[in-house]
């Protein structure tokens, strides 16, 4: 189970390892060049030490040699320039160029062996042959010159670096298979995710899940190849090693048969010599210059020159004839050896051997070394083995050796050689039996082999590792031991072959070493030191893969939950909008109910609960209507219009809205807009309202039964530059500071946006600045309501949260209007802030980018007629405070009328004159006082005379009741009383009312009944099911409109052909042929042909509102993308209908 | 006396309606539109719907019993008859309606004709309903008294 769960865990890990993955390689890498390097100079040095070692070896050997052969010439020099010899000089002259001779064969096999090895050794044994040849007289040390052993080292250092690239090219490779198996899968995944289904990421799981075992088998691999490096490793140095050791062998082996060789060819031929010297001096010279005693004499003083031999005698020929003539002449008979078998001789005495039988011939010894000497007289023929070595020596006129055999007295093995004495000069090419002939007596030396070859050995270097065993091999069926012991190692043995000049005679020396292979520590180490380093990365590794398992699992489950997550935030936001969706339809049958109820014969009382329960049911339905707005925004699936609007206009339409409510609490409204913004700016106005009406609408709820709400809109350029500011109350609020006592619209104190504005970073940034094409606004909003807490203002903009909990009791709401604004003043690139003081009031501000306007023409064209009626007037504001004359100026100055403001009617009295042709005054209600006014109105009527049209009397009120209306307007004394907040259409409607008709009429304040806005319009219906057409008609028909009803989207298209006379157009959305996206594109773009064609209609366009049934679809957004101006829910409900039709109609109701 | 009785059954039938589910408040604001100048609203539209439901039920059974059933023609046909039957209130036709169209996006022959049977189903109901209270409205008429206002107690 885990298992699995590991397996299928391997995953998408891989989106983020890049970058993990490139340190690895990097980190491997690391990590074999330091093994290598190690190992490197692990192997140098080991290096060295074998090769100094054998050079030096090689010296010493080599200086031995010289020592002892230039000692032998030495002595023999000596010798007979003692002895007076004068022949001796050819002695020299013969003996020295075969003693070179033979020098030279023994270096040049050497050499041979050595070439094989290492050129040092090479170099030096071929450096020193000249070198003798020329200066024999010294070696030096300092031959072993330090050059040659670089030249080794450069030889060998390749090898050693070869090797080392081999593992890092190697590691490289697994890393770079590592770092590709795990680079593709990302790749593989991210091309996967687009598909987004189950699917592709049951097949991420398995790239993943083969990308772990992947992994593994790497380490596996990259593991194994370590530990059979490291094996190789041992196994390639200690095979070095042992080559090594036993190159070491047959060197030393090689060295020791030499030298033996060589000493006893010295001894041979200075036996030799010592034969010719008995031929010459014996022989050739009668008397005789040799008896026994010069013989003893002479051969014990040159025994140092025969190293090898224990002793040395001459016995002379004898024919049996004369064995009588010799007895005679010697004194003593010729004896014969005791026994055959000499191994059991045990004690010499020549006087206890018989007399030698009766033979041929006889060899009787006459003259013998001290140390022999007990062998005079004895025949040597009468022993089997100098007997056999006589008769071969005398044939063959060489040096020839006995086999091994028992000496006798020393009962030492030994050998005797034997040389033949002849009394004439023999040519070389003489044949068998001339030699025989020729022969008068014979030399022979017998050789004490164990002591002999352990005096030599004595002599050499490293004698203590080192076993030798001699053999004599001519005897092919038995081998005899000359010579060794038992002990040491027999497996490895080395054999040298040795001449001692008898060909008949062969000899081996067999080398071993004492102790048995030490052991390799030079290859255990290195190899080692990889196997560890080795197993270390490997466990890093392995620890890393485990972690890359751990973090894919944790990360998998991340992005599961990561997915959960996102699954339900999406289904929250469709729950949302679902919800609000059934909601909103039921309750739109309850509000249409009980606004069916209210409008029945109720008592007061039910009347009450009705409202209230219709109220409440409004309430809900504008809460659902912001959720939906907050999960859309949340869901970041709202996006701002940008179309082009006349802002004045939308905060009219604002204000017109929120003034029942604001009048109801007796709150003053005023809305004032720079005159520096410009009429037709491009944004989202629908969501530019939403905001304004949230402030405000919190501002009326907030704000006590007195006071003010004050909106206005400035350029931010306007604020910036604060040096000189144009604008009038914009200068009048700036000035006021921080104090807030200073003038307000209503007089009651407000807190100065300054604060907030100062905070704001898209004022003063001037990166747009140089755009032309962008309009920045500051939007104020400000009140004298009861302040926000201190503590409660860090959280005044998270949904849901209001100032207090006992706020919501008060004064209702969600707290959720705020932070929608804020996060459509965010998408509207701008900024908002507030500043807010207990007790006394908030004002929020708000910046926003808006485009400018291609085309300034004004939207309203209904008002250009009555503008155009109004432009030039002039009047005159009486206010006792300036900042709210200033706003009704603003009003007045859009229908082009030109004011001037005075602030009591007692000054205005003493300016009439002054500024004659006033059409109109404008008085606010605070400034209202029946006896100056009367002095006014006396000099107004004086004016009166002379002009053509009276100054009309305007009373500004922000409540009235009808009865104090029209108590006003009865007592003759105003034409007309004007209800804030001022806007537009009341003004025109109320000055047309008194300039241009002079009929005093009731002016209609209530115009939320759909009967007033929809009556005598007409409208066109569109829809293909006739029982819709026939409801939808009876509905429209019922609010008094003339409807004409068509049934398809080509129909449609005919009758809204400009120029026509529809004033709106319901069309449904769902129509064969022709639905009603199309048909309202082909009827803009018809209207947009017409304005093409330069024809009179410039600014045809019907409002068409889509009929729906499902309001939830993204249908709003298409609805104005194809040109749309709204939409209603079908069937109808009034609230619906009215909210999409005042839109169009309300203005000019 | 009996006039008041009848009024008074009339109320109660139609309350039955409601409580039935075969109408909703479409139906009700439906009433709200008839007024004086247009003194039948009702009546016609209500007869308009049968008219014209009668002939897609037609459209829809012929098209349904085709060999090989043409989606894209049937959708609108159940399209225009959802709102049809939610423009009088006649709400479990149109629920029937919701389904009939789930059934069309699936393509799926088996369920359309199902609900086809519940659609008609529906549609006679209501049908039957509606005319029983046409009837029941006329007698009053006839007798000489007034339509009461429905009361909205449900």
């Amino acid at each position: 189970m885990s298992i699995t769960r590991e397996l299928t865990s391997k995953k998408a890990e891989e989106s983020k390892g890049g970058v993990k993955w490139i340190k690895k390689p990097l980190f491997f890498m690391i990590m074999c060049c330091l093994t290598t390097s190690l190992v490197i100079v692990l192997l140098m040095s080991s290096g060295k030490e074998e090769e100094t070692g054998s050079c030096n070896g090689e010296a010493r050997v080599l200086y031995r040699h010289q020592n002892v052969t230039r000692s032998e010439i030495h002595d023999l020099v000596s010798l007979f320039s003692d002895s007076d010899q004068v022949t001796s000089f050819e002695c020299r002259k013969e003996s020295i160029p075969g003693m070179w001779a033979n020098y030279g064969i023994t270096c040049s096999l050497n050499m041979r062996l050595e070439k094989e090895e290492t050129q040092c050794g090479h170099d030096n044994s071929k450096s020193l042959i000249p070198w003798n040849l020329i200066n024999p007289s010294g070696l030096q040390q300092s031959l072993l010159h330090p050059e040659n052993h670089r030249e080794g080292l450069d030889w060998d250092l390749p090898s050693y670096l070869r090797n080392t690239w081999w593992c890092l090219i190697f590691g490289l490779l697994v890393c770079h298979k590592i770092f590709v198996s795990h680079s593709k899968p990302p790749n593989e995944i991210e091309g996967k995710t687009n598909l987004q289904d189950s699917l592709a990421q049951k097949q991420q799981q398995r790239a993943c899940r083969g990308a772990g075992k992947w992994r593994k088998n790497i380490l596996l691999l990259g593991v194994i190849a370590g530990v059979s490096m490291s094996v190789w490793w041992f196994w390639d140095s200690n095979q070095k090693i042992i080559l090594q050791r036993r190159e070491t062998l047959e060197n030393m082996c090689d060295e020791r048969a030499r030298v033996l060789q060589d000493q006893f060819n010295v001894s041979l031929n200075h036996v030799h010599a010592l034969s010719i010297l008995v031929s010459t001096f014996h022989h050739g010279k009668t008397p005789s210059a040799i008896d026994q005693k010069t013989f003893g004499e002479y051969t014990e003083r040159t025994n140092f020159e025969r190293p090898l031999t224990s002793g040395v005698a001459y016995a002379l020929k004898v024919p049996h004839s004369k064995r009588e003539q010799f007895e005679k002449d010697h004194g003593w008979t010729i004896k014969k050896m005791e026994t055959e078998d000499q191994t059991l001789v045990q004690d010499c005495v020549p006087e206890n051997f018989d007399p030698a039988p009766i033979q041929d011939e006889y060899a009787p010894v006459i003259f013998a070394q001290e140390t022999v000497s007990h062998i005079v007289s004895v025949d040597m023929m009468s022993g089997q083995e100098d007997r056999e070595n006589i008769l071969r020596a005398r044939a063959s006129g060489k040096g020839v050796l006995t086999s091994p055999f028992k000496l006798l007295k020393s009962n030492h093995l030994g050998v005797v050689l034997t040389f033949a004495v002849y009394d004439t000069d023999l040519p070389a090419d003489a044949t068998e039996e001339q030699r025989v002939e020729a022969t008068i007596g014979y030399l022979g030396a017998s050789y004490d082999m164990p002591s002999l070859v352990e005096k030599l050995l004595h002599q050499l270097a490293s004698k203590q590792t080192i076993v030798v065993d001699v053999y004599d091999t001519s005897n092919a069926s038995g081998l005899i031991k000359m010579y060794g012991t038992e002990i040491g190692d027999t497996s490895e043995e080395y054999i040298s072959s040795l001449d001692f000049g008898d060909p008949s005679r062969k000899h081996e020396m067999r080398c071993r070493f004492k102790d048995k292979l030490p052991i390799p520590w030079t290859a255990i180490i290195p190899s080692g030191l990889v196997l560890i380093i080795t197993f270390l990365v490997g466990y890093i590794f392995h620890d890393a893969i485990s972690r890359i398992a751990i973090v894919e699992e944790d990360c998998q489950k991340m992005m599961k939950l990561k997915a959960r997550a996102e699954a339900a935030d999406i289904a929250k936001s469709q729950f949302l909008a679902t919800v609000s969706h059934e909601i909103r339809t039921p309750m739109n049958g309850v509000l249409g109910m009980l606004k069916m109820l209210m409008d029945t014969d109720l008592d007061a009382k039910q009347m009450d609960y009705a409202q209230t329960a219709h109220g409440s049911g409004k309430d809900l339905i504008s809460l659902i209507n912001e959720v939906l707005d907050q999960a859309k925004i949340e869901s970041g699936r709202l996006e701002l219009e940008n179309v082009p609007f006349d802002m004045r206009l939308v905060l009219d339409n604002v204000s017109s809205l929120l003034s029942g409510k604001a009048n109801e609490k007796g709150i003053e409204l005023a809305v004032y807009v720079s005159s520096q913004v410009p009429e037709v700016v491009v944004g989202d106005p629908s969501r530019f309202r939403q905001i304004i009406t949230n402030l405000v609408g919190n501002s009326i709820k907030f704000t006590r039964e007195k006071g003010h709400i004050f909106i206005s809109v400035h350029l931010a350029e306007e604020v910036r530059e604060s040096v000189n500011i144009k604008d009038a109350v914009l200068r009048q609020r700036l000035a006021v500071g921080s104090s807030a006592s200073g003038e307000t619209v209503s007089g009651f104190p407000a807190v100065n946006a300054w604060g907030s504005w100062e905070s704001f970073k898209t004022i003063y940034s001037t990166e747009n600045h140089t755009c032309d094409r962008i309009i920045k606004l500051l939007v104020t909003v400000e009140d004298t309501g009861v302040g926000i807490p201190l503590d409660a203002q860090g959280r005044i903009f998270t949904p849901f949260m209001q100032a207090d909990s006992s706020t919501s009791r008060t004064y209702g709401g969600t707290g959720i209007g705020l932070s929608i604004s804020k996060r459509l003043v965010e998408l509207m690139q701008g900024e908002m802030g507030f500043v807010s003081r207990p007790g006394i009031g908030s004002t929020f501000s708000f910046t926003g980018v808006f485009g400018k306007a291609e085309t300034t023409s004004s939207f309203n064209t209904k008002f250009d007629l009555a503008i155009q009626e109004f432009k030039g007037l002039r009047a005159l504001v009486i206010d006792t405070r300036n900042i709210r004359a200033e706003v009704t100026r603003y009003h007045l100055q859009r229908l082009g009328i030109c004011a001037d403001i005075v602030s009591s009617l007692r000054t205005a009295c003493t300016c009439v004159n002054k500024l004659g042709g006033l059409a109109m005054v404008l008085i606010d209600k605070d400034a209202w006082n029946k006896k100056d006014f009367e002095l006014l109105d006396g000099l107004l009527n004086c004016s009166k005379e002379t002009t053509t049209r009276p100054t009309k009397i305007l009373l500004l009120a922000t409540s009235a009741t009808l009865v104090e209306r029209s108590e006003m307007k009865s007592s003759g004394l105003v034409d007309e009383v004007v209800i804030k907040p001022l806007r537009m259409s009341v003004l025109i409607c109320s000055l047309q009312e008194t300039l241009v008709n002079g009929k005093k009429r009731q002016p209609s304040r209530k115009r939320t009944n759909l009967g007033h806005l929809l009556r005598e319009k007409r409208i066109l219906v569109v829809d293909d099911n006739l029982v819709n057409r026939r409801v939808a008609e009876g509905a429209l028909k019922k609010y008094g409109a003339i409807v004409t009803c068509v049934e398809s989207g080509k129909a449609a298209l005919a009758m809204l052909k400009p120029p026509h006379n529809f004033d709106a157009c319901f069309m449904d959305l769902q129509m064969p042929e022709m639905d009603g996206f199309e048909a309202t594109r082909r009827v803009r773009d018809l209207e947009k042909k017409k304005i093409v064609s330069g024809e009179m209609y410039s600014s045809w366009h019907v409002p068409i509102l889509a009929m729906t049934a499902d309001v939830i679809q993204a249908t709003n957004e298409e609805c104005v993308k194809c040109g749309m101006d709204g939409y209603v829910s079908k069937p109808f409900e009034e609230e619906a209908l009215y909210a999409a039709v005042a839109k169009f109609f309300e203005s000019d109701g | 006396m009996e006039l008041v009785q009848m009024q008074k059954s009339l109320q109660d039938y139609t309350k039955s309606l409601f409580l039935d589910g075969v109408l909703d408040s479409q139906f009700l604001q439906l009433q709200q539109l008839q007024d004086e100048s247009n003194p039948d609203f009702v009546s016609q539209v209500v007869t308009l719907f049968f008219q014209d439901s009668d002939r897609i039920l037609n459209d829809l059974s012929l098209s349904l019993d085709q060999q090989v059933v043409d989606f894209k023609k049937v959708d609108p046909h159940v399209h225009q008859l959802k709102g049809s039957s939610s423009s009088i209130g006649a709400q479990r036709v149109k629920n029937a309606c919701v389904v009939f169209r789930s059934f069309c996006e699936q393509q799926n022959v088996e369920g359309c004709h199902r609900c086809l049977q519940q659609v008609k189903k529906e549609y006679y109901l209501v049908k039957n309903r509606l005319e029983t209270l046409f009837k029941l409205e006329q007698q009053i008429v006839a007798s000489g008294g007034m339509i009461p206002a429905m009361e909205l107690g449900f």
